[in-house]
């Protein structure tokens, strides 16, 4: 049997990974260079706790779950997360009512230890929170990781279990006979398959639409962040939200996996033939600083070192949408994955697999007995002890050569992620976290390029930063 | 291992320095992390370099070559680490050295931190509009073109007029890349006049003053960016808006001394965000001493150079035992932008670096009971003046004052 998944999200990536696990044969395909780099790139990178979810809603029924699995998954998958836990912030009595209401429905949500917290726990815990604030609703379970991390880690194992990874391949047409669908079209070729996954994120509804199958309608909700240094990355220990309103979870601040301080998201909901504008807006950056500095008063944003926009699948429902057509009998929508789809991604990926397809739709599969469930990420030199470190210095000279000083990647890492499918600047960036530091790839990008010519046997020209036409550098100076 | 003098950083700081140090007979380690030494100047190919060391005017890459020669005479005393990391400065005075020779500890008397300058990254400006390929900060494009013989693009836009940003509009010229424009956000250019006239003038690049950078366009490649005019406090007007169909824009917004190794070792100055010194070079750890871009942004190489022999001259009399004050200190006052040293320690005159706040055409500089009037004064130009130790005997606080007049 051939299943095809449609999208190398993180919700994609972990689905076709759960699949890997059975003696099928699976197929990713993704428009992109690389993975992870649709919606599962901008985003707040919040494992959420679950209390805002409505009880009763397809995310409530994942949210919780799929936090509670990152434990697991990340160390099956080697990759990081932080359990920093969250605060929601109230500093009046319409907001602190919004607070019980949180508590409640985290309850009927199953979020374990809740708690509303008084201003002296807060300001003992953040010491840099607005000290007019009145009262909090704690959440430990909620944290933080590298949401493109886990699409590229997902990956890398599933592709170490017998993945077929099609990158570069837009998939636009499908073969179909007798209400079922025979074959997937793409910009390059034609595969056939026995069932097709559509987690193509913002453009799912789009892929529906071309199959024939029910769908919601999406339109991109603009998300923009400010991201500052790591010298500010202590500001605060937690996540800290603002009391949420019908329209969004607010404008938060939160600190990142390799310590810096994010800001944002702000909310605009776009048309739905904006789903390529990823642009920052002044209007967007302004309102980003301006609301930050309630939550956390003395902010200095001259310390920011980038700025950049994610897009929101949102749909009317506001909710996800997963499920096996009823008209296309071998095609299954998992869409509209709006937040909290980062955190539900592992618990839907299993629902996925495990109920619509062996249940539902009848589908059965034999485990693999080779499965292996664990991949290892790219080693970190400068985590090392000193002994261990010059061990590999001794049988590799480069992993004592520091490429990005900022955040201390070595040339071994580099061309490790090359080895492991990095073709592109931020390629290299998403793997390694070089070029993500405070320079910003000032000392090291030149460096990076050359290895990446060495390594890949193509003339600089050839290397693009993220998608075929974002050329870097155009010939020589001088022959 | 051990030394006497561990150096980090052989740029023209570092290397003056180490060469310092091993005149006084000291056991001298440099590390350096690039594969030669000689720092920032490597890149910079064009001349305006030495006029007051060498009294000739060279280019980057020969002023540093001068100082490599002059460090190979002291091969009993100096040992130069290239390809070598600094990773970590320890309070016990132990370095982590890294390199593909080896990774190890260090243990030294007293360490000259000379690690230079970063460059601002363009997400630091907050500038709206899409992330497409084709935007460099300045010496990332200068290092692609001048070291790697690569053409970062066809038609460019510049941001910032210092004298980086002149040069390297001159330099994109002559290496076949069409430059529309320099802007800057000031109402007067960021460098030298000699610049103004050398880089943009003879080859008729627009200069836009009062203007900046609002928005850029482009999904893959940059394709436009949009330049407004700005009011006095830097606002851009509505209504002002230009737009640029070009694939590359190159920023000079702006060098930050890099401290971050030593956070937590030191103390840093707000104005100047490098290592707060003492006239003697050392910090406020009173084993580490500093000079170069890391203390404060320096216009010409020569005064790095004399700074970075000042740092190694004290830095190995305190090896030997002698002990510095610490000193008073040295605070900018009516119209000074600010100043270097950071703090002043009586063991000899000062030399006192100082950057006006906006363009003056005569103002009296005062510093304690020493007056001086200097001319044509811009901010983009230190001025460098000798103050003799008995002006300043007696005071608790030095103040730096530019009256106009
Ligand atoms: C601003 C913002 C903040 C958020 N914050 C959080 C948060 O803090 N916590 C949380 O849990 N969730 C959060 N989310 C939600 C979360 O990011 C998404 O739910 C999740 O990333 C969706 O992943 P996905 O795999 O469905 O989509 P995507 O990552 O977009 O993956 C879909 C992939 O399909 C590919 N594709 C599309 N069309 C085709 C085609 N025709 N052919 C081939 N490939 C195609 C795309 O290139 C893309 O890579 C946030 C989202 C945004 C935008
Ligand atoms: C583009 C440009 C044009 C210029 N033009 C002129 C001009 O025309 N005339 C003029 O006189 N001056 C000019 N200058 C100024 C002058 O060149 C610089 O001020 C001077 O060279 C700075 O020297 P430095 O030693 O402080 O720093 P750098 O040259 O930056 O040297 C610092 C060195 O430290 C190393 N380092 C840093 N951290 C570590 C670590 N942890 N471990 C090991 N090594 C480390 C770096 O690799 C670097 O080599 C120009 C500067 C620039 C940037």
């Amino acid at each position: 049997m051939r299943i095809a998944v449609i999208g190398a999200g993180v919700v994609g990536s972990l689905i076709a990974r759960e699949l890997c696990r059975y003696d099928v044969e699976v197929l990713l395909i993704e428009k992109n260079l690389d993975v992870g780099w649709g919606v599962t790139k901008a985003n707040s990178a919040i494992l959420h706790a679950g209390y805002d979810d409505p009880v009763g809603s397809v995310r409530s029924r994942f949210c919780s779950v799929g936090n509670s699995m990152y434990t697991e998954l990340s160390r099956e998958l080697d990759f990081e997360i932080k359990r920093t836990g969250s605060y929601v912030l109230a500093f009046n009595d319409e907001e602190i009512a919004v607070l019980h209401r949180l508590l409640k429905q985290g309850e009927k949500n199953n979020v374990p230890g809740l708690e509303l917290h008084d201003r002296d726990t807060i300001l003992s815990r953040e010491p840099r929170v607005n000290p007019e604030v009145k009262m909090g609703l704690w959440a430990p379970t909620a944290g933080i990781t590298e949401p493109w991390m886990v699409a590229i880690a997902a990956v890398e194992n599933a592709l170490e279990n017998g993945l077929k990874l099609f990158l570069n391949e837009e998939v636009v047409d499908f073969e179909r006979q007798n209400g079922r669908i025979v074959g997937i079209v793409t910009n390059k070729a034609k595969h056939r398959v026995d069932v097709v996954i559509n987690a193509a994120g913002l453009f799912a509804d789009e892929i529906a639409k071309r199959v024939g199958a029910e769908f919601v309608p999406l339109h991109p909700r603009k998300g923009e962040y400010i991201l500052l240094d790591k010298k500010l990355g202590s500001t605060v220990r937690s996540i800290i939200f603002p009391a949420p309103t019908e329209k969004s979870k607010g404008i938060l601040v939160l600190p990142t996996i390799d310590g810096g301080l994010l800001l944002g998201p702000t909310a605009e909901d776009l048309p739905s033939d904006r789903k390529h504008d990823l642009s920052t807006t002044s209007q967007g950056l302004e309102a980003v600083k301006g609301f930050v500095l309630k939550l956390v008063p003395g902010i200095d944003f001259s310390m920011a070192v980038k700025t950049f926009a994610g897009l929101r699948p949102e749909s009317p429902q506001k909710d996800f949408f997963i499920r096996a057509s009823d008209s296309v009998k071998n095609f299954v929508n998992v869409m509209a994955m709006r937040s909290p789809g980062l955190t539900a991604a592992p618990a839907i990926a299993r629902y996925v697999v495990e109920e619509i397809l062996q249940q539902q739709l009848g589908l059965k599969f034999s485990p693999k007995r080779d499965f292996n469930p664990l991949r290892k990420g790219i080693k970190k030199y400068a985590e090392l002890s000193v002994e261990e470190w010059q061990r590999a210095v001794k049988e590799s000279p480069a992993a004592g050569r520091m490429v990005c000083f900022c955040n201390e990647v070595t040339e071994v890492e580099i061309i490790e992620a090359i080895r492991r499918g990095a073709r592109t600047l931020d390629g290299v960036k998403f793997r390694t976290r070089a070029m993500f530091g405070r320079c910003q790839g000032g000392f090291c990008m030149s460096r990076i390029l050359k290895i990446l010519e060495r390594e890949l046997g193509l003339d600089a020209s050839k290397i693009v930063l993220k998608s075929p036409s974002s050329w870097i550098i155009d010939g020589k100076v001088r022959e | 291992m051990k030394t006497d003098v561990l150096v980090i950083g052989a740029g023209a700081a570092g290397m003056a320095a180490a060469i310092a140090a091993a005149k006084n007979g000291l056991k001298v380690i440099v590390a350096e992390r690039d594969e030669i030494t000689g720092g920032i100047l490597n890149q910079c190919i064009h001349n305006g370099f030495g006029l007051h060391y060498f009294r000739e005017e060279l280019t980057g890459p020969e002023y540093a070559e001068r100082f490599r020669e002059r460090l190979s005479e002291y091969t009993d005393a100096i040992q130069v680490l290239t390809d070598c990391h600094v990773l970590k400065l320890n309070r016990d005075k132990k370095a982590l050295l890294v390199s593909p020779k080896g990774v190890f500890e260090l243990e030294t008397k007293v360490v000259i931190y000379a690690a230079g300058a970063r460059e601002r990254p363009f997400g630091s400006l907050m500038i709206p509009g899409d992330r497409p390929s084709g935007i460099f900060t300045a010496g990332v494009a200068q290092r692609l073109m001048n070291i790697d013989n690569r053409k970062i693009g066809n038609r460019a836009l510049i941001v910032g007029s210092g004298d980086i940003g002149m040069i390297m509009a001159r330099r994109l010229t002559l290496e076949g890349t069409e430059v529309v424009g320099v802007v800057e956000r000031l109402p007067y250019p960021g460098g030298l006049l000699r610049n103004v006239i050398q880089c943009l003038k003879d080859f008729n690049i627009p200069l836009y003053l009062s203007s900046t950078v609002v928005e850029v366009r482009g999904k893959e490649r940059l394709e436009e960016v949009v330049v407004a005019k700005v009011d006095e406090q830097f606002r851009p007007i509505p209504g002002t808006e230009k737009i640029f169909k070009v694939d590359t824009l190159v920023l000079s917004v702006g060098l930050i001394p890099q401290v971050e190794m030593l956070d937590s070792l030191v103390s840093l100055d707000a104005r100047t965000r490098g290592i707060a010194c003492s006239s003697t070079g050392q910090s406020s750890c009173e084993w580490i001493f500093a000079a170069g871009n890391c203390t404060a942004i320096f216009d010409l190489v020569d005064y790095v150079t004399r700074e970075g022999e000042r740092a190694g001259e004290y830095a190995s009399r305190y090896v030997i035992g002698e002990r510095f004050t610490r000193g008073v200190p040295i605070v900018p006052g009516e119209n000074v932008m600010l100043t270097f040293p950071n703090f002043y320690s009586d063991v000899d005159d000062l030399t006192l670096y100082v950057r006006c706040r906006k363009p003056m055409e005569r103002a009296v500089l005062k510093v304690g009971s020493f007056e001086r009037v200097f001319e044509d004064l811009i901010p983009s130009e230190m001025i460098v003046v000798k103050v003799p130790r008995q002006k300043l005997t007696g005071l608790g606080r030095i103040e730096v004052t530019l009256q106009e007049v």
